[in-house]
């Protein structure tokens, strides 16, 4: 897919020297109050305040190339005897957090590791199906480093930090020949080499993968090389074990507070750093494609203990999903975008059509409104633009599919045409599984009627601030893989999440995090320590309150109503006056929820119903500081269209003149306002450049 | 629809259990089967009754976290998993029963919830292929042929849910082992540790309480991945080859 792009020249940067602007202070020292100007939605209707601006420290000055390897030696060493003596612990055990894990105890150091499911295998990178990105050029089809830290940057509208970036694209080989090395059963060709292909628009083939479940093979890989540290006794893994806060002693994250979910017994671990791998937050929508455990709990109480939170309305929408068929619906089901390279997407012109059989409605009364709106792309246009056009015109009453309630959420994906040009065959050999696997969820022959499509949320960019060592402003707190906020910007492509998610876990953070704990083994921590009673009190506070509230009201029936706020306001779309209301809701909820939410059973037993519940109580929080960031960001950027701004003929408009920075928010306390510290993004070797697929 | 659920339930591993029984109106065809059990909670819930604890998380037939018994089959009547199973494949008026996996070695800890622990260790034993991170030579340094990566990858699919033990009637997990002995021991970078593999792994495997094979095959049958039988005769065969190697 080739984007016509205008070209904005950009004054040259000033480049080398990383900003002079002091380090982020240890721990959330409470902000000083500030007399801002009144010039923003946010801050005008005292949502938010300003705070001073961060950067990046860690990153060496110098040539792209050159940052990581200079910054892998510079890194101090930890001497084998020492590395026995030294904790580490590491929450989540997906691609980011099992390949971590794997790497540090094989270096030698104590690892601590929790999951919340059963079994490390079973965490949420399993079910990513299209590929992973690395820049091997096996193809000799002209890629490079460099041109994947080019098409990331740019992929992600620039909003992302060049050097992570850069060293994301150029570690990514190594991932593929660890991963090989595991006995990860990559496609191959008859030649007995690796096969790629294109993935995501992008015109170089770079993308490795394993039939449609790549999530699966390279986190059973991770799974494998993790199963034998516990076996070695370096890593420690607690399984349904939960982190329900982070413990902040002098300044210094030193441990997690977590219940076990068997027992319900809250426990405290100590060690001398920690990380947290637990993934994205997109289930505070509610239904997303996301498992039905996925949360921001452990994220969310590290921003509360002072860790600020990176653009945290960042979301990727996707196009392609099995539209909901009811008000029961649990999660939505993501089928690969490959389908859009030969099925037409079209509702009908009249809304008294909706209601039809596809197949009685005639040509002329269709429209097929990506080739109307987009002649030169058509069904291809990126993952954005085919969200937000589906919604507009299901707003517009012309959705298709079962209404629930009075409104249809879906658009017609037809395979008709492809399958008179190529044969049932040829179709079903190209997209067999994906057609099967919606005939099993909607009961619906794919090969007789029009799939019917949806967007959902499926990935979130946002996420913990991390400097270029994947530290957060907190010392001794780390965070790897979706959880952080870097590398994708403001959208990522496709099959570069396995990507990062690897990089950081197998290959940056054990070198980054080697530098921290150079200088430990840090002074012991008992846990009668102020700070450590402090959390774990907090914990068993917050599980008596919940199963004490004794409301009317589920725990779902208040995660759905928050869902629905949060598609409507902070979305695909977003307005002003969408998001104050969206604002106003939530609070009202939130507080509702702390009177009428109804959580049955013992703290002291396996109760899923106050798992969610806790779940559910920082979801709420986090949608608030969601809406208030996509407030204050008056832009179109990624996949974000923002009313306010767009060009004359209804498309994104970014601004880089105001908006060229990652939005870190501090937590306010609970009562106040967020804090927003911005970091300025520079850009020295990607050219700023706007969008323009028409 | 309208269907009467049978479900058991447990209060932990010392309570002995029962059959609890559930009317539901209202159940659509589009339904999964574990939207229903949502649904049911939902109700529990609201009258004041506990909800009961099963296990479930990505909920598209991969990460292996669900597994019921229903109706007595594994993952109930169609080939999947219990989360992809959907409420067309059963008829208004039905009764449905529902119980947890039953094995020695995947105890119950709560309503429809095991512990399948078990499988974990068996990996331990030596489901691995020994290599650091780093250590790693080019991706390309050794090609392997395509036939092998396809089969290695069919072996690979295994999501580890115990299907194939909670229908087998020795509780036996050849078939989960042997995915994963056949898929390692396909490829060239699982040669070297090929042998110590397979003996580690069977001895864990009986160590944790699960039965033998007497090859009746209800394990490929109930498998959400068509594991075929064959991964068990490769089982059997490298472990005779180990054998005479002498480990
Ligand atoms: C359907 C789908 C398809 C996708 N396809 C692709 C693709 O083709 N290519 C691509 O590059 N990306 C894809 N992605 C994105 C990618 O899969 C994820 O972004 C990535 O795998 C996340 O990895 P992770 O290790 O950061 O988190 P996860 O794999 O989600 O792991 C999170 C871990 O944290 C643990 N955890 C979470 N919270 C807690 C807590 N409070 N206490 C204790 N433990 C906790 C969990 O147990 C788990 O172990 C896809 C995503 C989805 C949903
Ligand atoms: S919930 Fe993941 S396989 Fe069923």
């Amino acid at each position: 897919m080739t984007d016509t792009i205008t070209e904005i020249p950009v004054a040259p940067t000033a480049p080398e020297a990383p900003s002079p602007a002091a380090p982020p202070a240890p721990t959330a020292p409470a902000a000083p109050v500030f007399d801002v100007p009144l010039e923003n939605a946010g801050i005008a209707h005292g949502l938010y305040r300003d705070g001073e601006n961060i950067s990046d420290t860690k990153a060496p000055p110098g040539d792209i190339q050159s940052k990581w390897t200079t910054r892998q030696f510079e890194a101090a060493l930890v001497n084998p005897a020492n590395r026995r003596k030294l904790t580490v612990i590491v929450v989540g055990t997906g691609l980011a957090g099992g390949s971590a894990c794997a790497t540090l105890g094989e270096a030698g150091y104590n690892v601590k590791a929790f999951c919340y499911q059963d079994s490390p295998r079973r965490a949420h990178s399993i079910a990513a199906q299209g590929g992973i990105n690395a820049a091997k050029n096996y193809k000799e089809d002209g890629d490079s480093t460099y041109r994947l830290f080019y098409d990331t940057v740019k992929g992600g509208d620039f909003r992302s930090r060049e050097s992570n970036v850069f060293r994301l694209a150029s570690v990514s080989t190594n991932i593929i020949d660890q991963c090989v090395a595991q006995g990860v059963p990559f496609a191959r060709e008859y030649g007995g080499l690796l096969d790629n292909r294109s993935f995501g628009g992008v015109q170089v083939s770079r993308t490795f993968y394993a039939r449609g479940q790549t999530g699966q093979q390279l986190l059973i890989g991770a799974y494998q090389a993790l199963e034998r540290q516990i076996a070695a006794g370096t890593v420690e893994m607690n399984t349904r074990h939960e982190m329900l806060e982070l413990v902040v002693v002098d300044g210094r994250a030193r441990g997690v507070i977590v219940r076990d979910m068997v027992s319900g017994k809250v426990e405290t671990h100590l060690a001398d750093a920690v990380v947290l791998a637990s993934g994205g937050y997109g289930n505070v929508f509610y239904l997303s494609t996301n498992a039905m455990g996925c949360n921001v709990t452990a994220t969310w109480r590290a921003h509360r203990q002072g860790a600020y939170f990176g653009n945290p309305c960042y979301t990727q929408i996707h196009p392609t999903c099995i539209p909901v068929s009811g008000d029961h619906q649990s999660k939505l089901t993501l089928m690969s975008e490959s389908l859009r390279n030969d099925g037409r997407i079209w509702v009908p012109k009249n809304r008294e059509d909706c209601g039809k059989d596809p197949r009685d409605i005639a040509e002329e009364d269709r429209d097929y409104y990506l080739e109307r709106i987009y002649p030169a792309f058509g069904n291809l246009v990126p993952r954005d633009i085919a969200s937000r056009q589906a919604k507009n015109v299901c707003d517009d009453g012309r959705g298709v599919g079962p209404a629930i309630g009075d409104f249809r959420r879906g658009v017609y994906l037809d395979f008709t045409d492809a399958l008179q040009r190529m044969s049932a065959e040829a179709v079903a050999e190209k997209y067999g599984n994906l057609l099967d696997m919606y005939q099993r969820i909607t009961g619906e022959n794919p090969y007789e009627v029009p799939m019917r499509i949806y967007p959902a949320v499926h990935y979130t960019m946002g996420g913990l601030w991390v400097d270029y060592d994947l530290q957060s402003n907190i010392p001794g707190l780390f965070v790897t893989g979706e959880a952080n906020f870097s590398d994708h910007g403001a959208n990522r492509l496709g099959a570069s999440a396995l990507m990062q998610g690897l990089a950081d876990g197998y290959f940056v953070l054990p070198n980054t995090i080697r530098d921290y704990l150079s200088h430990g083994p840090y002074p012991k921590v008992e846990e009668t320590d102020a700070s450590v009673v402090a959390a774990r009190t907090s914990v068993q506070a917050r599980i008596t309150k919940l199963l004490s509230i004794n409301g009317e009201r589920t725990v779902d029936s208040f995660h759905k109503e928050l869902g629905h706020i949060m598609w409507e306001y902070c979305g695909m779309e977003r307005s002003e006056t969408g998001l104050l209301k969206a604002v106003d809701l939530i609070r009202g909820l939130k507080d509702e929820f702390w009177r009428n939410v109804k959580v049955l059973g013992s703290a002291e037993d396996l109760n899923q119903s106050l798992e969610k519940a806790g779940r559910v109580a920082d979801f709420l929080e986090l949608g608030e500081l969601m809406c208030i960031d996509a407030l204050h960001r008056r832009e179109s950027c990624g996949g974000h269209f923002r009313v306010e701004s767009q060009t004359d003929d209804g498309e994104a408009l970014r601004n880089d003149d105001e908006f060229a920075y990652v939005a870190a928010w501090e937590w306010g306390g609970e009562e106040g306002m967020p804090v927003l510290h911005k970091e300025d993004l520079v850009y020295e070797y990607v050219h700023l450049k706007q969008r323009s697929y028409k | 629809m309208k269907i009467t659920l049978k479900v058991w339930r447990q209060s932990g591993p010392k309570d002995s259990g029962g059959l609890a029984t559930y009317e539901l109106d209202d159940i659509t065809e589009d339904m999964s089967f574990l939207e229903v059990l949502d649904v049911l909670n939902e109700g529990l819930i609201t009258s004041g009754e506990e909800p009961v604890a099963f296990d479930s998380d990505c909920r598209e037939g991969i990460c292996g976290m669900c597994g019921l018994m229903i109706n007595g089959s594994a993952h109930g009547p169609e080939v999947t998993t219990t989360c992809q199973l959907h409420m067309r494949s059963f008829s208004d008026g039905e009764t449905i029963t529902v119980e947890p996996w039953r094995a020695d070695a995947f105890p119950v800890l709560k309503d429809l919830v095991v512990d399948r622990s078990a499988f974990d260790r068996i990996i331990q034993a030596g489901g691995f292929i020994s290599v650091n991170t780093g250590a790693a030579p080019d991706a390309h340094a050794v090609p392997v042929p395509k036939e092998n990566a396809d089969k290695a990858f069919a072996s690979a699919a295994c999501i580890g849910c115990g299907a194939c033990v909670a229908a087998c009637p020795n509780a036996s997990g050849m078939l989960f082992m042997g995915a994963k002995v056949t898929h390692l021991g396909l490829l060239p970078q699982g040669q070297p540790e090929r042998d110590a593999r397979v003996v580690k792994m069977v001895n864990q495997h009986d160590h944790e309480g699960f039965g033998g094979c007497t090859n009746i095959g209800e394990c490929a049958a109930a498998c959400p991945k068509e594991i075929p039988m064959d991964v068990i005769s490769q089982l059997n065969k490298d472990l005779r080859t180990a054998m005479q190697h002498g480990r």
